[in-house]
């Protein structure tokens, strides 16, 4: 058993990715993730491992920097919250067009705008779709724990440099504020030998030079380069699907949920079974690639799904494309930094499907 | 009449070879315009890197621009950044390989318009990399438009009438600004339009990729350029505009060595 410790879920992240072998970490202040930089800088990761830590300029220049060690095939990173991610956003399609691994945490707050600081789940389009000019996706993986905000530091690497792919780590304020018992994993060692088949290290005599760049002025390479990356996408949609089923044996109604709402929402689930009602929830851990299979396969078993999100209704259009019309899928949402109760999540299933 | 075809083992002998390809330029033809500087500073980076023995051991950044494509021409490892970000990339990767050579190439809407927080931070922190800054006075890529250094008065197709500075604002004279800043080890102005000026430029070409070793700060180089696809001149026109229009406002020389500022108009005396 690894070390057990009490910790911020963005603690127990920084925590993480010092033990996973993270190379640099590149990052711009902002709430509510700002604890991970500062984590960082007390435990001067420079002294325990090597690693590279560095306040940028901007959320763009940290993720330009990001590129610039990732094209060396560095492990690298960069966290923020809604709005420096949509600074990111440029460079998260460079990064993906270039096809270089990184990690990118995202511990969403309200929107739009300057929005508000308090826990929102408003980025999943942004997050899922692309988010940039382009068409890409990257892998996100959402924490609903602070175990996963550790557990997923490592996955996330692993997952960027399967794919050569960017991965997002799509949290929000309640789970990157909350503290919660921790297990930590054993501190991984940091990479030693870089493949030489893509990073720019410097061209020795033994090879041709490598170029990392998303550019190609012609058309037909350009096409062929998409092709590549909607392949590599489909096959991302093929085997890194993850979810977590509670209490869906006997389902007869189905909360869909993932992140602190998927917290929120196993406490409904215990209250309506304490009222005979048989609900069940589907936690999905991927929201790119989205757990669409397993969502259509248990759409033919219940009658009713409730899919609850801290947005007006984002996630609840992949849920509906997956059921494709087999059952109502309803929908509860808050917004602006308010998260529901579970009781209110409840009474939104009740008045939908068993018209109390 | 019997013509007799010539090879160059005919014509150029060892004992006569004055000048020949840099190894670390590719055999890719040039994407510049006839008379751009582009492929002479492109050179210069070659035969430095070339001499120096530290091919393996070098990264380049390409930025947005004419020279997007500097990577094609350049036998090294490079990375293209986004507008404006090449020293935010070369910050990355220089924080994770220190004993790397690394240097980015900007022109001069990517460095002084676009990306001026990622130069002024990236000079200010100090970084210990080169920035090799191409100023021509417009966007050549896109068509000629108003760049952060058109001068007053100067014609684009964004100034049909000369940039009037009470409406679009004044000429940025960057590399004066970066010399001011603690980060900067060594910063310069030069030209390559003529032969005396391309040697100049090489000397400081060289130091700029040597003080790497030193680990002292940024080492940074603005090559006044012209363009004359965008001012709609030949390149010998262009060349004589950029001495009379260009140099008064962008004096080449030194600026600052071995981080100090180097003083000037000391003859202003009686």
């Amino acid at each position: 058993m690894g070390q057990v410790k009490l910790m911020k879920g963005n603690e127990a992240f920084a925590e993480a990715v010092i033990r996973a072998g993270a190379d640099a970490y590149f990052g711009y202040p902002i709430t509510p993730q700002s604890e991970v930089m500062e984590y960082l800088a007390a435990q001067e990761p420079h002294k325990r491992t090597g690693m590279v830590l560095l306040q940028a300029e901007s959320e763009i220049a940290a993720i330009n920097m990001v590129y610039g060690a990732a094209g060396t095939g560095k492990r690298a990173l960069t966290s923020s919250s809604s709005p420096g991610i949509s600074l990111k956003q440029e460079g998260i399609s460079y990064l993906t067009g270039a096809e270089l691994p990184c990690l990118i945490l995202n511990v969403m707050r309200g929107g739009p705008g300057l929005g508000t600081i308090g826990p929102s789940q408003s980025d999943y389009f942004q997050a899922t779709k692309g988010g940039g000019h382009g068409d890409y996706h990257v892998i996100v993986l959402a924490p609903s724990s602070v175990q996963e905000m550790a557990d997923f530091a490592k996955l996330g690497f692993e997952l960027a440099f399967k794919y050569r792919n960017p991965v997002m780590i799509l949290s929000d304020g309640a789970i990157g504020q909350m503290m919660e018992k921790v297990e930590l994993f054993e501190q991984q060692p940091r990479l030693t030998s870089f493949d030489q088949s893509w990073v720019t290290t410097g061209k020795t005599p033994d090879r041709e030079k490598n170029v990392i760049t998303s550019l190609d002025l012609d058309p037909s390479r350009m096409e062929r380069h998409n092709q590549k990356l909607q392949a590599k996408f489909q096959k991302m949609r093929e085997n890194e699907v993850r979810f977590e089923k509670i209490e869906c044996d006997d389902a007869e109604y189905l909360l869909i949920a993932y992140g602190s709402c998927a917290r929120i929402c196993q406490k409904t689930v215990k209250l309506a079974r304490q009222k005979g009602i048989k609900l069940g929830l589907l936690r999905p851990i991927t929201l790119f690639p989205f757990p669409a299979e397993p969502i259509d396969k248990i759409a033919d078993t219940i009658k009713g799904i409730l899919t609850v999100e801290l947005s007006a209704g984002q996630m609840v259009e992949d849920v509906r494309l997956a059921v494709n019309g087999k059952v109502k899928v309803a929908f509860h949402g808050r917004m602006g930094g308010i998260t529901p109760s579970p009781d209110e999540v409840l009474a939104v299933l009740e008045k939908q499907f068993l018209n109390a | 009449m019997e013509t007799k075809s010539i090879s160059t083992k005919d014509i150029i002998k060892e004992e006569n070879l004055v000048y020949k390809k840099t190894s670390l330029l590719t055999d890719k033809a040039l994407s510049y315009c006839p008379g751009c500087g582009h492929g002479v500073v492109h050179r210069l980076i070659a035969e430095v890197i070339d001499e120096m023995g530290i091919q393996a051991d070098t990264i380049g950044i390409a930025p947005v621009g004419c020279s997007v494509l500097a990577y094609d021409f350049l036998n090294i490892d490079m990375q293209q950044a986004a507008h404006g970000r090449a020293p935010a990339l070369a910050t990355g990767i220089k924080r994770c390989w220190p004993d790397k050579f690394v240097f980015t190439y900007q022109g001069d809407g990517d460095l002084a318009a676009i990306g001026t927080a990622e130069t002024i931070h990236t000079c200010n922190r100090g970084e210990n990399i080169t920035i090799i800054f191409i100023n021509n006075g417009i966007y050549g890529m896109t068509g000629g438009q108003m760049a952060p250094t058109t001068l007053p008065g100067m014609r684009s197709s964004t100034t049909p009438y000369g940039r009037d500075v009470a409406l679009m604002g004044n000429p940025l004279n960057i590399t004066e600004l970066v010399a001011m800043l603690p980060g900067t080890y060594f910063v310069a102005r030069h030209s390559v339009h003529t032969p005396l000026n391309v040697r100049k430029a090489k000397k400081a070409m060289r130091m700029a990729f040597e003080n790497q070793k030193l680990k002292k700060g940024v080492s940074f180089i603005e090559f006044v350029s012209n363009c004359n696809s965008g001012w709609k001149m030949t390149p010998n026109q262009a060349n004589k505009w950029m001495e009379e229009n260009m140099f008064p406002f962008y004096p080449l020389g030194d600026i600052k060595v071995n981080g100090e500022l180097v003083k000037k108009n000391e003859e202003t005396k009686p």
